[in-house]
């Protein structure tokens, strides 16, 4: 299958300031992308180009297989939802979804008929005659989202559309793009700052940082195996811990070595005979440190580790630790025995392990 | 009383709230009484006779009304050689401010709306000329603008000084509606543009009807200056196209005999009627548009 959208070497400058670096990303019909980075990362700017509301400065830009380095956003086939909804303040929502249409002079049966379409499909029927200032925030939302479905275009953007959500709807409306998405089938790219809005909507991702690409993949590529430390750190809630370690080969797999603080180094046997250097950052998630009843994986490695802090989170209960001079999380369970000041038994699991290079952040494994 | 009792301190400060609050009343219907009395003064000499004018007292209320000093000064009053009153100069007032009015107020929301959602290289500077175009004395401009009516073959006719109070007003017009349009998220403009709306398009479809604030503030303040406006009226007009101002410049300096206070003052409030309507009409919309700010999406 032909990609629905592909972006070849793309760059994007702003005078001498270069805001996107030789990006590179293609999708296939029915894929859900998201660009994910921290604020500043260029991921609005890279929708924006995919729109065409900003030049590109090189490279190409293809949609459906067609050429659309230099078209205009009218005619690229796409619809966009924006992070302010930005509805036309002094139309009626009606108003609002067929503008559109309107303006491409699609003919008033057509207009009405697909309004009540879409209508139905997000529940805003009886919207129809209000104002954009009438409405409360997710209302405005689903209008947003109406105005993009009613195109019904060969690609949809959405420009961090649930941030200006509370917590909950932000949530429910996640929820409903999600299932929009599987029902329509159709391509869209989806920007946010949120990585568990990435993780959770995402059949592909793109991690970006200063407006290089760091990362694609799917979101358990992305979750299980980060490309690098930015990644690895950026990705999941509690972040992965990143303990400074010595490796070391011996007969029977790698040696790894992590300094404590206070007494013995923790010794882990990863089974694995790998080629590592001798100083390595290792990434383990939190839910791969467990205790020894609740973690029976067979690359499972046990220590005894000091307790400093417990935090019941309800489903689960987060115990922080010192390693390697850096606070380590572990998610245990909800009925956890941990008590702060205490030693604890805990199950490494070395079988999902990442390993960092500590100079380029680089994996290594 | 048992509030009096038990807090004696709080209650004497609320006695000392009321008076302070009837001595602020006080000086403000003072301030209103003193910048009402040239108002009165003038109202009141209008409606007097010549004779009452002349034995009676500045401020008294008129004896007798009558509103003859009125009739005088719409139609008969001279100016000059000619006597037919203030009315033609008054229409004259009409066709130079209504056309001038709208022109610069549309051509005004076009550069607002271009110089804050549609940047191009230079916008800033160019918004910048247009600023500095706003604090340019009117003198300055007098003899090359002559200059220039000479050359569009329009010198001393209405079209020529609808032109040159469109070019004057533009400075302020493009800053009220830029500083208008610079509240509206550009992400508005965005969606528009995915929609398929084009620059004009966006600019009818969304914009004008977003103005409805602005333009009333920039009516107003256009609409007074042009009215009000002396010396590109005396300077660019000649006899059949001169404005209200001029006229009554004219019938007040130029006597013969008695000087008719009366008809003088009928005169100037003629004069000034259009200006203090426009604001008694759209007055509260004035400060609501100088006040607003963001569009609430």
């Amino acid at each position: 299958m032909a990609p629905i959208l592909e972006i070849k070497n793309l760059y994007k400058n702003y005078g001498p300031v270069e805001i996107l670096k030789d990006i590179n990303v293609s999708i296939d019909p029915g894929d859900f992308l998201v660009l994910v980075g921290p604020s500043g990362c260029g991921k609005s700017t890279l929708l924006n180009c995919i729109a065409g509301l900003e030049p590109i400065s090189g490279g190409t830009l293809q949609i459906g297989g067609q050429n659309m380095t230099d078209v205009s956003p009218k005619d690229r086939d796409i619809a966009m939802v924006f992070q302010s909804y930005a509805l036309y303040p002094t139309m009626t929502v009606a108003k609002n979804i067929t503008f559109g249409m309107k303006v491409r002079g699609v003919d008033q049966a057509t207009q009405e008929q697909k309004l009540k379409e879409v209508a139905r499909q997000l529940q805003i029927e009886q919207l129809l005659s209000r104002r954009p200032g009438q409405l409360s925030g997710g209302q405005r939302q689903r209008v947003a989202m109406g105005r993009a479905l009613v195109r019904d275009p060969k690609l949809f953007l959405f420009d961090e559309p649930l941030s200006n959500l509370d917590a909950k709807l932000r949530v429910e409306m996640r929820t409903e793009i999600k299932e929009l998405h599987q029902k329509l089938g159709a391509s869209m790219v989806y920007v946010t700052h949120d990585q568990i809005e990435a993780m959770t909507l995402a059949t592909k991702i793109v991690v970006m940082k200063g407006g290089v690409i760091q990362q694609v993949g799917s979101p358990a590529e992305i979750y299980n195996r980060p490309a690098n430390l930015f990644v690895a750190d950026f990705m999941g809630n509690p972040a992965m811990n990143l303990i400074p370690a010595k490796a070391m080969k011996n007969g029977e797999g790698t040696k790894i070595e992590i300094a404590r603080k206070d007494g013995a180094p923790i010794v882990l046997t990863d089974a694995k005979n790998r080629d590592l250097p001798e100083d390595v950052i290792i990434g383990v998630r939190p839910e791969d440190i467990a205790e020894p009843e609740f973690r029976a994986s067979q690359d499972a490695q046990f220590a005894e580790c000091m307790v400093d802090i417990v935090e019941p989170a309800g489903a689960d209960t987060f115990v922080v630790m010192q390693m390697g001079g850096k606070q380590v999380t572990a998610r245990l369970h909800a009925e956890t025995s941990a008590t702060p000041g205490q030693m604890q038994r805990l199950a490494f699991d070395l079988g999902k392990v990442s390993y960092f290079a500590p100079d380029s952040g680089h994996r290594l494994n | 009383m048992t509030d009096v009792t038990i807090h004696p301190a709080r209650s004497q400060s609320r006695l000392g709230k009321i008076a302070l609050r009837w001595l602020l009343y006080i000086i403000l219907g003072l301030f209103a009484l003193y910048y009402l009395m040239p108002l009165f003064v003038m109202v009141t000499t209008s409606l007097k006779s010549l004779e009452e004018i002349r034995t009676g007292d500045l401020i008294s209320l008129p004896r007798v009304v009558t509103f003859e000093a009125w009739t005088t000064a719409w139609s008969t009053a001279c100016t000059g050689i000619q006597c037919e009153g203030v009315r033609p100069y008054f229409w004259n007032s009409v066709l130079i401010a209504v056309p001038a009015v709208l022109i610069s107020t549309l051509v005004g929301a076009l550069n607002g709306y271009v110089v804050a959602q549609w940047r191009f290289r230079g916008s800033n500077l160019f918004f910048a000329a247009m600023l500095f175009g706003c604090f340019i004395p009117f003198q300055v401009v007098l003899l090359p603008m002559a200059r220039l009516l000479g050359i569009m073959g329009i010198a001393g006719t209405i079209p020529g000084l609808i032109f040159v109070h469109v070019i004057y007003g533009l400075g302020f017009t493009t800053l009220f509606f830029r500083n208008y349009y610079v509240s509206i998220p550009s992400e508005l403009t965005k969606a528009a543009k995915v929609d398929g709306a084009g620059f004009f398009r966006i600019f009818w479809s969304i914009f004008l009807p977003l103005s409805l604030p602005i333009i009333v503030v920039t009516v107003i303040w256009q609409f007074t200056q042009i009215w009000n406006d002396f010396l590109f009226g005396v300077s660019f007009s000649q006899a059949g196209t001169q404005p209200i101002t001029v006229a009554l410049n004219n019938i007040v300096n130029s006597t013969t005999g008695v000087k008719e206070y009366n008809v003088d003052m009928a005169t100037a409030i003629i004069a000034a009627l259009p200006t203090l309507l426009v604001y008694v009409v759209a007055g509260k919309y004035f400060i609501r548009g100088l006040t607003a700010g963001s569009v609430k999406g």
